[in-house]
């Protein structure tokens, strides 16, 4: 009975996000005049590292309010608020569900899990069977620099975000990251100041949950423009920490 | 607090109205690079030689021999060589065919002669040569020289250079002359950027490293036994030694990150340059084999492109990201007393003067995006941080590196559309370009 009263209100926790006022369905059973209505319950998830190699632990940290019956995916119940360590062993995403008299409420926490993938679904490995540099041109992108720069702008974050993902999603790749300039300048300051593009680069990346060991840096400074137009537009184009498949 | 601004604003315009007024005054007079460059030069007339022997093969061998001595005393900046137009139709070949007062009066109206024979005898080239003071006659000869080489155009160059140098000790207040000296560099006329080496007129240009890859930043160490540079590997840049009396590379400790511009001490026992093998890219020191690395410089921002004071060893010259756009900067070789030497603008690649009174740079005064104006060389006086611009040809103008002489500073330009190696006296006069083909960049002269 529990159990099956239990799914119902998944089912509505599930909807709740399409649906208003799901939750009050039930309501009607109760005889007596409605109480006030009680608070809604709040949730929150993280996990700590947010990518790890097989094999290793991550913590998952997570706190709710006025929540009855807290459950995580794949953990099952826990107390109102706690911490526990998992191992996954491929990429997880951690769904945590907060139940209560006013409702219910979820929280997720995605944990990258790096390293030979055990067994990837047949379907899956027919329908990607790109080479890693074909698969990398098509998924990381480069990142931009403004004018005797180093520094990651917004946008820069948010290149660095999408391919973090899209790496996820071939753990086996390492990179190089080439940091390269634009014509201007002078042949050593550039050396140098590729490196700190590069080194920027990789910091970005770690912080945003990559593994360190997956990445390499090279400084090409001006060596190796891809661009070769004296124009604004042009050194734009070289201002970059390019992704290359280390071998 | 924006009148203060205004205030401060005002006087620096000010300041910069008297400097700009005292610098065009002063530009040519403050300019003593104390190597005898700026005071009146010697008149000296130099005859081609003539052909001692009747050999069928002299003639190649004097003509090089002729070009390259006048060129020379030429190049010297501290001589007033006579165009040949005007000395009279009888040259001598040997003291008993000279009359000072041919040469003493006008038109060559010269001071000094160089003369002499050249010849092939068997396998041998074979010169003697004078110096002769023309205002003294009871007892003219300043100087006499023999010299014997195996004849090819090469040696005919050599024993040129060997006299020039040795009438330019006589002349030039016992400061050796350079006509033996070095200039490596960068050439990417094989296609892959390569180390090369030429002598110091641009004569004898020959490919040292074939790597296939890019090496970068040659600096000659002191005995001119070794290159230090940088090359591109798989995993960074690193330093590599070449080794000239071996004719290929020696073994050189790895060191991780970006490893570039690398900088001998004068003595030849300490390697300075910057690396990123710690983070950032900071100046670190080494034994000239590369042993025991110790970081310098210790802040955010790039630091690299050290020089030492070649005269005290004790200090070094450097530039520096930490402000934003490339600045110079000196400190000792422990890292202290850090000095900013420019405000300004973009500043770059440092070379110290054998005297260890200037330095030498590539300075874009006016650098930012759209920005107008070209990147010359400059020299700056370290004590009063005054500065000439040396180069007004336009183009990009980088590399700056200082004769053993203090005369004359070799420098990399793209102002004929490709990047070349141009030479000039270090008050900017006699321009002279050096290499043609393909790029050819960062020279650096030998210490002798």
């Amino acid at each position: 009975m529990k159990q099956r009263k239990s799914t119902i209100y998944s089912v509505c926790a599930l909807a709740i996000l399409l649906v208003a006022g799901c939750g009050k369905k039930p309501a009607p059973k109760v005889p007596q005049a409605p109480p006030p209505p009680p608070p809604a319950p709040t949730a929150s998830l993280s996990a700590n590292p947010m990518s790890v190699q097989k094999g290793q632990p991550v913590q998952l940290t997570w706190s709710t309010t006025n929540a009855t019956d807290v459950n995580i995916e794949g953990v099952g119940g826990v107390n109102a608020s706690g911490t526990q360590s998992v191992t996954p062993q491929e990429s997880t995403t951690y769904r945590l569900t907060a139940r209560g008299p006013g409702g219910s409420q979820e929280a997720t926490a995605r944990v990258t899990v790096e390293g030979p993938v055990a067994a990837p679904p047949p379907s899956q490995q027919a329908a990607d069977t790109s080479s890693d540099e074909q698969w990398l041109a098509g998924h990381v992108q480069d990142v931009f620099f403004d004018y005797d720069s180093a520094d990651i702008s917004p946008e820069a974050q948010r290149t660095i975000q999408a391919n973090v993902q899209a790496l996820g999603q071939r753990s086996t790749v390492r990179v190089t990251i080439e940091g390269h300039c634009d014509e201007r300048g002078s042949t050593e300051y550039n050396l140098a100041l590729g490196e700190s593009r590069a080194a920027a680069v990789r910091s970005a990346l770690t912080a945003a949950g990559m593994n360190a060991s997956r990445i390499n840096t090279i400084s090409y400074g001006k060596e190796k423009p891809q661009c070769t137009e004296a124009s604004e537009s042009c050194w734009q184009k070289n201002r970059r920490g390019h992704f290359t498949i280390t071998k | 607090m924006r009148r203060s601004s205004m205030k401060i604003g005002s006087m620096k315009t000010a300041v910069l109205i008297l400097f700009l007024a005292f610098h065009a005054a002063a530009q040519t007079d403050w300019i003593r690079t104390g190597t005898g460059l700026g005071v009146e030069k010697v008149r000296i007339a130099a005859p081609d030689f003539k052909a001692s022997t009747g050999d069928a093969a002299n003639a190649p061998l004097i003509k090089v021999f002729n070009e390259t001595l006048f060129n020379d005393l030429e190049s010297s900046g501290i001589l007033d060589v006579v165009s040949k137009s005007f000395y009279p139709l009888q040259t001598p070949g040997s003291p008993a065919e000279i009359q000072l007062d041919a040469w003493g009066n006008p038109p060559p109206n010269a001071a000094m002669v160089a003369f002499g024979n050249l010849g092939k005898q068997g396998d041998d080239l074979a010169m003697q040569g004078w110096l002769f003071d023309v205002k003294n006659p009871q007892s003219p000869q300043v100087l006499g020289k023999q010299y014997r080489e195996t004849a090819t155009e090469d040696n005919a160059r050599l024993i040129a250079h060997r006299f020039a140098n040795e009438i330019i000790m006589r002349l030039g207040g016992g400061v050796a002359g350079i006509f033996e000296s070095k200039i490596v560099f960068v050439s990417s006329r094989t296609g892959h950027k390569e180390i090369w080496i030429m002598d110091y007129d641009g004569a004898g240009q020959k490919q040292l490293t074939h790597l296939g890859s890019i090496s970068l930043s040659p600096r000659i160490s002191p005995d001119n036994s070794r290159i230090a540079y940088s090359t591109f590997g798989k995993r960074g840049i690193e330093l590599s030694m070449y080794s000239l009396e071996l004719g290929r590379n020696v073994s050189f400790p790895h060191f991780s990150g970006t490893n570039i511009s690398p900088a001998w001490s004068a003595d030849g026992t300490k390697i300075a340059w910057s690396s990123s093998m710690r983070g950032d890219p900071e100046i670190f020191i080494a034994d000239g084999n590369g042993a025991s690395p110790k970081r310098v410089t210790a802040n955010k921002g790039r630091n690299l492109a050290p020089a030492w004071n070649p005269k005290t060893g004790s200090q070094i010259a450097f530039v520096s990201g930490r402000t934003g756009l490339p600045q110079l900067y000196v400190m000792e070789t422990d890292g202290t007393n850090v000095q900013r030497m420019t405000e300004t603008g973009y500043a770059v690649s440092p070379s110290w003067s054998p005297n260890g009174q200037f330095l030498t740079f590539a300075w874009r005064r006016n650098y930012g995006p759209g920005a107008p104006g070209a990147q010359d060389i400059y020299i700056m006086d370290i004590a009063s941080k005054q500065w000439v611009q040396l180069t007004h040809s336009g183009g990009t103008n980088d590399y700056p590196s200082w004769s053993p002489d203090g005369r004359h500073i070799v420098f990399e330009s793209t102002r004929g559309g490709s990047t070349q190696i141009w030479t000039m006296l270090a008050d900017g006069s006699q321009q002279k370009q050096l290499t043609f083909g393909g790029h050819n960049q960062q020279p650096n002269w030998s210490f002798k």
